[in-house]
């Protein structure tokens, strides 16, 4: 493997990893602060990539389609926290399972009626359709260092926030105790429908911007579920920093997986996980 | 009389199937300070718990300034300017000391802000060695100090301290007793609980007894200190 292909796969991997981190991070935050288990956060995903295909098909362009597709991802996100999960709180997780799955039937029969079976391709925004030359036959696109960096940044704004901000503050104070943050005249239930629906939007996002990468088609979130519950499991529940570090570990072996031994590439994140939970049962950075 | 802070009448409240309390009055009035007494289990925790909207009581009727508050949201009646220090503490273990206390900041009912970060530290000047440490690497003592210190934070003009010395060294519970003197004397009414009968009744003007589920003895705290039949009777001192 020369430098420039392996520069590929590396870059490769990086850009995969930090994808994942936006979808796992907000389903690390739900479980971590909400203790919710939503196995319709894949679902999140698909409607981000749904909605930058129709509305870029609409407006022509995948700028435009992101910027409306946010704000629609956020209330929904709000909608559905006010609606159904906010019943789920004091409840076991069996019931939190039973919910979100029904929910992901739902969301797909939806999309199957919205938006038909077929599926589609969104085109690479014009003006970061290009690629950078490495050797004579290779090159690395551009698109795909522009999502990494969108990603980074995304990545760095979510650690200001719950590191930083008052806000990030009363969101870590009411994952240890509810009651008391809400005594402190703290409006707690409004803090958790603010972190799901930028949880739904991160996926929702991240489902956006890969959206020219991926195509889109039916079902595309269950794949990205699964891996993301091994993130969260690898990072350790409820840590964003973990979620950071086990989203690039995974997109590395993932990638590296593929091209060097492509005959175990599908197992690879799995034994990945296994690995990291015999040495630490609840994950790099979960808490026993 | 002057402004009900707050009011609870008929109180009946459960805990799981249990009923623990049994029809109780209890009313603090600006700038007060109130014992509420009573020996372990007789409802003292779930009566403030009852009026913070922290337990839906069965029956009865809870009012902050006035306003009915029954079944409102515990942080809408936070807001109206009363403050809680839970038994226990309550500190957030996964914030750092100075987190804490920064989270809660917060103006009171009339837009006063006389308890800042600042003057935290200033009544609390341990805390300020600690600032930068976790919430769970504190001592008890500092623990408590930390959870008064982030109540004082939202200029509260009611400040309930239940259990606030229990577990305490003599000496560390003493500091809390000056430190819970320097509040009454600043004009919060506080309502305290706790097992040092002599030093809240020193402190309270009124005292309430609490057997039960029901109010036994409602009166100046003189009045009970002073009878050793209702001292023994009740509170078994």
């Amino acid at each position: 493997m020369d430098f420039a292909f392996f520069l590929i796969q590396l870059l490769n991997g990086l850009q995969y990893g930090l994808l994942l981190f936006l979808v796992a991070s907000g389903l690390t935050l739900i479980f971590g602060i909400m203790g919710i288990i939503n196995l319709a956060h894949g679902s999140f995903y698909m409607l981000g990539a749904y909605l930058a295909w129709s509305l870029a098909s609409l407006t022509g362009s995948l700028a435009a389609a992101i910027a409306l597709g946010i704000p629609l991802t956020v209330l929904f996100g709000m909608a559905l926290e006010w609606l159904l999960v906010r019943r789920l709180y004091d409840r076991d997780h069996l019931f939190q399972v039973l919910l979100t799955y029904g929910l992901i039937l739902v969301f797909e029969e939806i999309r199957s009626i919205l938006w038909g079976d077929d599926m589609h391709g969104v085109p690479v925004p014009a003006l970061l359709n290009a690629s950078i030359p490495l050797t004579d036959n290779l090159s690395y696109p551009v698109y795909r260092l522009f999502i990494s960096g969108v990603c980074l940044l995304l990545a760095y704004g979510l650690y200001l926030l719950i590191k930083k901000t008052r806000l990030g503050m009363m969101i870590r104070a009411g994952a240890s105790n509810r009651d008391m943050v809400q005594s402190l005249g703290i409006n707690i239930k409004f803090i958790y429908t603010l972190v799901f629906a930028v949880g739904v939007a991160l996926a929702g996002f991240a489902g956006m911007i890969n959206a020219p990468l991926s195509s889109v088609f039916p079902n595309m979130g269950g794949h990205v579920l699964i891996i993301c519950f091994v993130v969260v499991v690898i990072g350790g529940i409820g840590s964003v920093k973990g979620a950071m570090a086990a989203s690039l570990m995974i997109g590395l072996a993932d990638t590296f997986g593929q091209v060097l031994v492509p005959e175990m590439a599908g197992m690879i994140v799995y034994l990945l996980m296994a690995v990291v939970l015999i040495w630490r049962p609840a994950g790099l950075f979960g808490r026993a | 009389m002057s402004e009900l802070l707050l009011e609870a009448s008929g109180l009946h409240s459960f805990y799981g199937i249990s009923h623990i309390l049994h029809g109780v009055d209890f009313s603090v009035a600006r700038g007060e300070c109130i014992g509420l007494m009573g020996r372990n289990g007789m409802g003292k925790t779930t009566l403030l718990k009852s009026m913070l909207g922290l337990v839906r009581p069965k029956q009865g009727s809870v009012k902050v300034r006035g306003r009915d508050v029954t079944q409102t949201e515990p942080h809408i009646i936070a807001r109206a300017g009363i403050a809680y220090v839970p038994e226990g503490r309550g500190i957030f273990p996964n914030l750092t000391v100075r987190e804490n206390l920064i989270m809660a900041a917060r103006a009171g009912v009339d837009g006063r802000c006389e308890w800042d970060f600042d003057r935290v530290m200033a009544t609390f000047p341990r805390l300020s060695e600690r600032l930068a440490n976790g919430g769970s690497q504190l001592s008890g003592g500092e623990q408590q100090m930390l959870t008064i210190g982030r109540a004082l934070m939202t200029n509260p003009d009611l400040l309930i301290l239940d259990e606030a010395t229990e577990g305490l060294a003599p000496l560390i519970a003493k500091e809390i007793w000056n430190i819970i003197h320097g509040i009454r004397a600043s004009g919060i009414a506080t309502v305290i609980v706790d097992k040092n009968y002599a030093a809240v009744m020193a402190l309270a003007n009124r005292s309430v007894v609490l057997v039960k589920g029901r109010v036994v003895f409602s009166g100046s705290s003189n009045e009970l200190s002073d009878n050793e039949e209702l001292m023994h009777r009740f509170l078994g001192v």
